[in-house]
């Protein structure tokens, strides 16, 4: 625990909230930098499924324009919920966790801390690839500002709910597949209005009340996912 | 009665809703009667250890 | 007897034994008034035909579904708040229930859709937030399932049905939200007809019956459930029903 008594040293709360969040996401960022492959081969995922559509489909321009915001929601989530189970894993596996959450650090920041770190590492990734891929299903101006944008605030969301998945299943038989069930469902109101903002913008009306929404949405998420997380954390570990 | 069963055409849509209604209530109950079996021969089946779970 | 006792499994078994039957009449009586004021008293409506009827199932299950839902979240804030492992015990009787009338919300749906707008699914905003309150009970059903540790169980589908209930209400909106917007007409698929009074205490009845079998069926769950996790204490070795297996 030096690292914690070291950063303890540079803040003033010892075992305040700032501490511990810095902690969990500069620890989680150096780790996953030690696997940068991991991470690029996450990205890859998305880029392919967002490939594979206009494959499936056809590659009318129109069509694919109508497609773009929806198909670019859906990878997102599927991308994110891919890179959910290793959140908590590893260090679950090796007991980590369990000495994350003895120590006298706020379990809630500590989490928070680890779920910057995996949105910084997979949905940051995907918000800058956005515009291209935008641009490859022949969305323009504004319609590609706004789905970048509203992936840019949505995406944050999917990684605080997905956490709350991921610490509910952690060690289970089948983690994957069942985190998807239960976190996909909560997501239906991210997706609705990320992906809906673009298609009003394309129908020439105004956004605003998409992204005001998904603010709001961010907003609660922040607030309430790290506590439901950290209490998540606490029954898998019992 | 025949007409009456044929619901002015509709019948099918009808007696399909409420017979697969009836059908999977049905289920259920034989499904918490055998459960209880089950749980009962379970317990009967387990030495007093006083433990619960 | 105090309140509390009542929260111990061994004091509850019996109660819900004696409670569950008296429910399960009710439901029955209730059932069978609802469905004759349905259909020998209920008329033709003008624009629907008989088709309508179907209604008398189809909403007393979908407020039910969501019903049940609360209840269950409501043990479940008790089982977290009071570590009490009964109220976790009622949160797990009453899942299978409650995803039981969400299909039948589903199913009936469906087939008053068909004759009514002419397909059996459009992606209404009701009919879909029905679709994806189905797979929030199967998430809390697999989640069960998944957990081998009993109380660990009880803990994290508590949590999960919690985030649940409070997303309800959110994933309702945003559906309602998208089916306006691309619906144009704001003309629910599923919306009933104008309501003859009769046809609304048709409604009301087989609500009041589909509640009571939730209440009976949940009762009898319960000491299943009971059973099997209290299976190593000496009062259930005690029952008789118990003894009646071992002889």
């Amino acid at each position: 625990m030096t690292a914690i008594a070291h950063t303890a040293s540079v803040t003033e709360t010892p075992f305040g909230v700032l501490a511990a969040l810095r902690w969990a996401a500069g620890r989680d960022l150096r780790l996953a930098m030690r696997s940068r492959s991991e991470l690029g081969v996450q990205l890859l995922f998305y880029v392919i499924v967002v490939s594979l559509f206009p494959l499936a489909t056809s590659p009318e321009r129109n069509l694919l324009a109508a497609m773009a915001p929806g198909v670019l929601w859906v990878a997102a989530l599927l991308a994110s919920l891919l890179s959910l189970s290793r959140l908590f894993a590893t260090d679950f596996a090796d007991g980590t966790l369990e000495q994350i959450a003895l120590s006298p650090y706020p379990l809630p920041a500590l989490v928070s801390g680890k779920i910057a770190a995996h949105w910084l590492t997979t949905g940051l990734p995907m918000v800058v690839l956005a515009p291209l891929l935008g641009m490859q299903y022949g969305l323009e101006g504004e319609a590609l500002a706004v789905i970048t944008l509203s992936l840019l605030i949505g995406s944050p969301i999917l990684s605080l709910l997905g956490a709350i998945g991921a610490a509910l299943t952690l060690g289970v038989r089948g983690g994957g597949s069942l985190l998807a069930l239960l976190v996909l469902p909560l997501c239906v109101p991210v997706l609705i209005f990320g992906a809906g903002g673009a298609d009003m913008v394309r129908a020439g009306l105004s956004a605003s009340a998409n992204l005001s929404l998904l603010v709001a949405g961010l907003l609660v998420a922040l607030v309430g996912a790290p506590f439901a997380a950290a209490a998540a954390v606490r029954i898998s570990l019992d | 009665m025949n007409e009456y069963l044929a619901m002015g055409g509709y019948g099918g849509y009808i007696w399909g809703a409420y017979l697969m209604s009836a059908l999977v209530i049905a289920i259920e109950v034989l499904a918490l009667r055998s459960r209880r079996r089950a749980a009962l021969r379970m317990a009967a089946a387990t030495p007093v250890d006083g433990g619960s779970r | 007897m105090k309140l509390y006792q009542l929260a111990s499994p061994a004091t509850f078994y019996p109660l819900a034994g004696r409670l569950a039957p008296w429910f399960a009449w009710v439901a029955g009586i209730f059932a069978v008034a609802g469905l004759w004021i349905g259909f020998a008293i209920a008329p033709t409506d003008f624009q629907q035909g008989e088709a309508y009827r179907i209604i008398f199932i189809h909403v007393a299950a979908a407020w039910m579904s969501m019903f049940i839902y609360l209840v269950m979240a409501f043990w479940s804030v008790l089982a977290l708040s009071f570590n009490t492992r009964l109220s976790a015990m009622m949160a797990q009787s009453l899942v299978p229930t409650g995803a039981l009338m969400t299909f039948i919300a589903l199913w009936t749906g469906a087939l008053w859709g068909k004759p009514t707008w002419g397909t059996y699914w459009a992606w209404d905003a009701r009919m879909t937030s029905e679709l994806i309150l189905l797979f929030l009970y199967f998430g809390v059903m697999a989640l069960r399932n998944a957990i081998e540790d009993p109380r660990r169980a009880d803990r994290a589908c508590a949590v999960l049905s919690i985030v649940g209930a409070v997303n309800i209400p959110i994933i309702y909106f945003s559906v309602q939200w998208w089916n306006t917007l691309h619906q144009g007409a704001s003309v629910s698929v599923t919306a009933a007809p104008k309501m003859a009074s009769i046809m609304l205490t048709g409604m009301l009845v087989m609500a009041l019956a589909a509640w009571f079998y939730a209440i009976a069926v949940a009762l009898y769950r319960v000491r299943s459930i009971i059973l099997e996790r209290e299976r190593g204490a000496a009062w259930v070795a005690a029952l008789p029903e118990t003894k009646a297996v071992k002889s």
